[in-house]
Parts: C-alpha cells; sequence; structure tokens
C-alpha cells in the first residue's frame, strides 16, 4: 500500500521543476533529449546484436520460392 | 463409420456474427544454413522437422494422411487436371518429404523448399495469436534440435521474401458457410484484402519482386501478386485464391485459403488480421455488406499502397470515389460495427468487442500519424528503426544495413531477432502471456477436433498410424486393417465432446471401442 501511494508523489516531484523551471522549451528540449537517448540506447543494443558484415549477410540471404 | 460413432455429436456452429469461426494460420519460414549459403534447403528443412519429431522420443512417427486432400478443386466449380497443373500444386502427393503432427494438433513439415507450420485449428483471433506464436518457438526449438553444435547452424526466419525474386507465403484458412456465393466473396473481400496492409503488413525494404527498387514498403508479399482470382499459390499469385479443399464437410462447408497475408512477428497485428477478416466474412456470410467498395485495378493499387508508407495514396473506387487504402478500411469498419450492433447487440463477446475497440483505435492513429502504431504493428515498429537507422548513421535505402534490419527483424532465434529486442526493450505491446504459449507448443485448443487428434498423439502415439485434418488412423490390436476415425466436423472432437472419453480410455483400443460402440 505505502508503494503504491509513492508512486503518483514521486512523478508530481518529477513535475515540480519543470513548473518552476526557466521556460517551457527547457522542459521540452529534456523530453527530446530523453527520447533520444532512448533512441541510442535501443540502437546501441541492435548494433551488437546484428551480422557483422551486411552486405555480405544480405547477399547470402537466398530462398527458393515457395507458396 | 462416422454415424455409428455416437461420442461425436455435433457442435453448435461457433458464433458466425463475431470474430469466432473456425480457422488456422500457416507459416513457411525462411531457411538459412550458416557457412553455407547454397546448402540444399530441402536437405536443411527434413533436418530441422525430422529433429523435431526425434526429440519427442516416439517409438512410432503418424503419417500424415493424404486421402482428403484436394488441392486441385476450385471453389468456382471446376478441377483442374493433374496434368497441366504445376508440379508445386500438388500438394496432396507425399513425397517422402519430414512432416509430423503434433500434440498441441498442428502439423510441421517440408513444404516445398521451406519448414512450414501449421496452426491447429482454433475459433478465436486471440487463440490463433496463441498458437502461431507456439509454432516459432517450435521452430525454433526445431532447429536447436537439429544442430550438432552448441550453436545451431541453421536459422529460421518468419519472413516472406529473400528480396532477389523469391517469396514464400504465410495464409490463413477461415471456415466458411459452403452457401455464400464465391463471387460474393470475391467481390468483398478483394477491396479488403487490398487495404488491410496498413493494419498488417510487416513492412519491407526493397521495393519489386527482386527487391532493386530502393526504399521501404508496407507488405512483404504485395509485389508478388499478380492476378485477382486464381488457384495457384506458387505463381501468377492471385489476390483471392480459389483453392476449394475444405477439410471438412463439403455440402456445408467451404474453406477460404487467403495467401495475401504477410507473416506477422508482432501479437497486434496479428490479431488484427485474423479478426478483422473474420469480421469482413462475417459481414459476407449474412449478405449484410450491400455497398460495393470495389477498386479499380486491384492488383496495381494492392503495389500502390504498399509503396506509400505515407498512407496518402488514392484509390479509384468503381463508384468514382478516391479513397486512401486507411478510408477504404473505415468503410468496412464502419460496417462491422453497424452489423455487430444490430445482429449482436449488447450479447457481443469480449473478443470481438476487443477487435472493433482496437482496429478503431489503430485506424484512428494511422491517419494522424502512423508512428503513433509503432509498438502495435510490424511495419511501424520496423519502420521506425529504419528510420532511426538512417538518422543516426545518414543511410540512404540501398544501404545493405537497412537491409539487414529488415531480415533480422524477422529471425527465430532470440539473440538475433530485432522483433525480440523490441519486446524485452518493452516497445511493443503483448497480447498474450509467455506460459500459455510456452503451452501452446504441446497443448491443443479444447474447442476443435484438434483437441481429439492433439490428445490421440499424446496419448496413444503408438496406435496412431496417421492423422490428418479430418481424421486419426489407428493401428489397433485384433484388427487386421487399419481404422480410421474421420474429424470431418472441425468442432467436433472438442474437450467438451470426447475429454472424458480420452480420460477413461487407457489405451486406443479402448477408446476406439467406446467411439463405435
Amino acid at each position: 500500500m505505502a508503494q503504491e501511494q509513492k508512486q503518483p508523489r514521486r512523478s508530481t516531484e518529477d513535475e515540480e521543476p519543470v513548473d518552476a523551471g526557466p521556460a517551457p522549451e527547457g522542459a521540452a528540449t529534456e523530453r527530446k533529449e530523453r527520447l533520444d537517448d532512448d533512441i541510442d540506447s535501443i540502437l546501441d543494443e541492435i548494433d551488437d546484436v546484428l551480422e557483422t558484415n551486411a552486405e555480405d549477410f544480405v547477399k547470402s540471404f537466398i530462398q527458393k520460392g515457395g507458396q | 463409420m462416422s454415424g455409428r460413432i455416437a461420442a461425436y455429436r455435433s457442435a453448435p456452429y461457433a458464433r458466425p456474427m463475431s470474430v469466432r469461426r473456425v480457422m488456422g494460420t500457416e507459416t513457411e519460414f525462411g531457411i538459412t544454413v550458416a557457412g553455407s549459403p547454397t546448402a540444399n534447403p530441402m536437405v536443411a528443412s527434413s533436418r530441422v522437422v525430422n529433429a523435431y519429431a526425434a526429440s519427442s522420443h516416439r517409438a512410432r512417427r503418424a503419417r500424415w494422411d493424404f486421402e482428403e486432400e484436394t488441392p486441385l478443386r476450385d471453389a468456382r466449380g471446376f478441377e483442374m487436371s493433374r496434368q497441366v497443373a504445376d508440379l508445386s500444386q500438388l500438394t496432396d502427393e507425399d513425397l517422402g518429404l519430414a512432416n509430423v503432427i503434433l500434440t498441441n494438433g498442428a502439423r510441421l513439415y517440408v513444404d516445398h523448399a521451406h519448414p512450414e507450420y501449421s496452426t491447429p485449428e482454433v475459433t478465436t483471433p486471440r487463440d490463433i495469436v496463441v498458437w502461431d506464436k507456439a509454432g516459432e518457438l517450435v521452430a525454433y526449438d526445431a532447429c536447436r534440435f537439429a544442430a550438432t553444435t552448441p550453436d545451431p547452424d541453421i536459422t529460421l526466419y518468419k519472413n516472406n521474401t529473400d528480396n532477389k525474386g523469391a517469396s514464400y507465403g504465410s495464409h490463413e484458412n477461415y471456415l466458411m458457410r459452403r452457401s455464400t456465393p464465391f463471387a460474393d466473396i470475391v467481390k468483398h473481400v478483394t477491396p479488403f484484402f487490398v487495404s488491410r496492409q496498413v493494419v498488417c503488413g510487416a513492412g519491407r525494404v526493397g521495393i519489386g519482386q527482386d527487391g532493386r527498387g530502393h526504399g521501404f514498403q508496407l507488405s512483404q508479399r504485395a509485389d508478388f501478386f499478380e492476378v485477382e482470382v486464381g488457384l495457384e499459390t506458387t505463381l501468377k499469385r492471385p489476390i483471392i485464391n480459389t483453392r476449394d479443399e475444405p477439410h471438412a464437410d463439403p455440402a456445408k462447408y467451404r474453406r477460404l485459403h487467403v495467401i495475401i497475408g504477410d507473416a506477422n512477428l508482432a501479437e497486434v497485428s496479428t490479431y488484427l488480421k485474423v479478426g478483422t477478416t473474420a469480421l469482413v466474412l462475417a459481414m459476407v456470410e449474412d449478405r449484410f455488406l450491400t455497398r460495393d467498395l470495389s477498386v479499380r485495378k486491384p492488383v496495381q493499387s494492392l503495389h500502390e499502397v504498399s509503396h506509400d508508407p505515407s498512407l496518402g495514396h488514392l484509390l479509384e473506387l468503381a463508384d468514382g470515389r478516391t479513397l486512401s487504402a486507411v478510408q477504404l478500411q473505415w468503410e468496412y469498419f464502419h460496417a462491422a460495427r453497424a452489423y455487430v450492433d444490430q445482429r449482436l447487440g449488447a450479447d457481443a463477446d469480449e473478443q470481438t468487442l476487443d477487435v472493433l475497440a482496437r482496429w478503431e483505435s489503430v485506424l484512428t492513429r494511422l491517419e494522424r500519424d502512423p508512428m503513433e502504431c509503432a509498438s502495435e504493428l510490424d511495419w511501424v515498429a520496423k519502420l521506425k528503426l529504419l528510420e532511426q537507422y538512417r538518422q543516426r548513421d545518414g543511410l540512404e535505402w540501398s544501404n545493405a544495413k537497412l537491409a539487414l534490419i529488415d531480415l533480422q527483424y524477422s529471425s527465430l532465434r532470440p539473440e538475433r531477432s530485432l522483433y525480440q529486442r523490441l519486446v524485452r526493450a518493452g516497445r511493443i505491446e503483448r497480447l498474450v502471456g509467455d506460459d500459455e504459449v510456452t503451452a501452446a507448443m504441446h497443448e491443443p485448443p479444447t474447442d476443435t477436433r484438434a483437441y481429439f487428434r492433439g490428445r490421440c498423439l499424446d496419448k496413444y502415439a503408438e496406435q496412431v498410424a496417421a492423422a490428418s485434418w479430418d481424421s486419426v488412423i489407428f493401428d489397433l490390436p485384433g484388427h487386421e486393417s487399419l481404422q480410421r476415425i474421420p474429424t470431418l466436423d472441425p468442432l467436433r472432437g472438442s474437450r467438451a465432446h470426447v475429454g472424458d472419453l480420452i480420460d477413461a480410455s487407457p489405451d486406443a483400443l479402448s477408446l476406439y471401442g467406446a467411439l463405435t460402440r
């Protein structure tokens, strides 16, 4: 129960600096940066699993036709 | 003989005014062998299927029963002669290729040069998702079992093209009333299929059958469709396939064999693909669709819709209107909602309402900004990833890395699959739980004949000589000839009908005795 109450409070705390912040653009930039970080983190993760030689790998993927 | 099978009592037809219907999907997987790009794909496919069969440790392996297969019967009322048919159309010939019937009621076999998984018959779109996803796990396990090294050398891909001119299918099957004129299906379903790729396309890097054109398109399969209606599935592929092989009483039923869909990874894509199609078929059966939504030049339109991920392409309708593919989907959606309201009202089942709600929500957001559907629809999830790469690395559409991302999105190896990466990062919405998907690798659905088939294969493996969609054939002690139990009605043989009987029968002989008493 205590944990359930904690979450909304935390989100209010998160919003406070936005309200008190210098300008709305600051918040927007911050959001965008967070989004970009997010994108970068998934791309970094995917970079690690992509086959190393894209050209060769794609070229050698040859299938016979099916239905 | 079926008349004597007392326990096989008739079931009510699944509510045809909803998303409920007897249906199933088939997936042909792309296949590669590490380090040997020229490896024979039939041999590799057989290795995979045989390895899975061997892993179940059964002393006896049931054959596929081909007796009721008629792949050359045309829904328009004639039968193609075997002499003029392309060899690839003779799917009823036992070529000795690997073939296994699973305890979940599914079939895993080699079709042409690909391993193929056909789900058991189910009755809801959600169950399609469960048993279709189970098929991905079965296929991956098969690769692991086939490997002689810790790292499997064979990799399967749930996609539909090699981008060099070859395509392989993922089909849907819907049981329909025989009394529905086939011409009505062609008329109302063709525009639906031309436009539904905005919802259920899997996304593809490459334009044209050989993928030589640079760019992204909505569908893996669209460019491989060349005619409006036809019997073929491997060449001159038609938007509406006429194979009339119901695997059920042909006087009562037909099976609509849909060959135009993409293989989907995203659960919402699969769910909506099947759920919205089931609703449209219900409306066709009930003659609820009165407005003619025919599209001019449907084959060309299909390609044009696929080639425009901005979704702005306008289709010309036979009635003179011009609509985008999303707008055309809205026409079907509004008809479907009115249909469910009028026919079911407050009695509408939860899943039918859920399909309608999700369909409406997806169309609304596709119209506003397709990227809003990136956590639900395959093509949008894939395009978003590709655009992020293009942005970060400044890549042109001709860059091989983008083609690799397209390919690896569909890899069935968990550590290589980009789809799985997105799921694990919480960027793709799931509809079903891992536990139920894992269970569905072995357990059949309970509400169709797949239950009878699956349970028999599980409990009486030693005595099942062969099986198919519409039969289980026993080799029984004391009987000289094999005993065939027909399962021609897909809704008989459910747990409600035969569950107690199977539970109470310690061996196949006692089950057979109870069934034929």
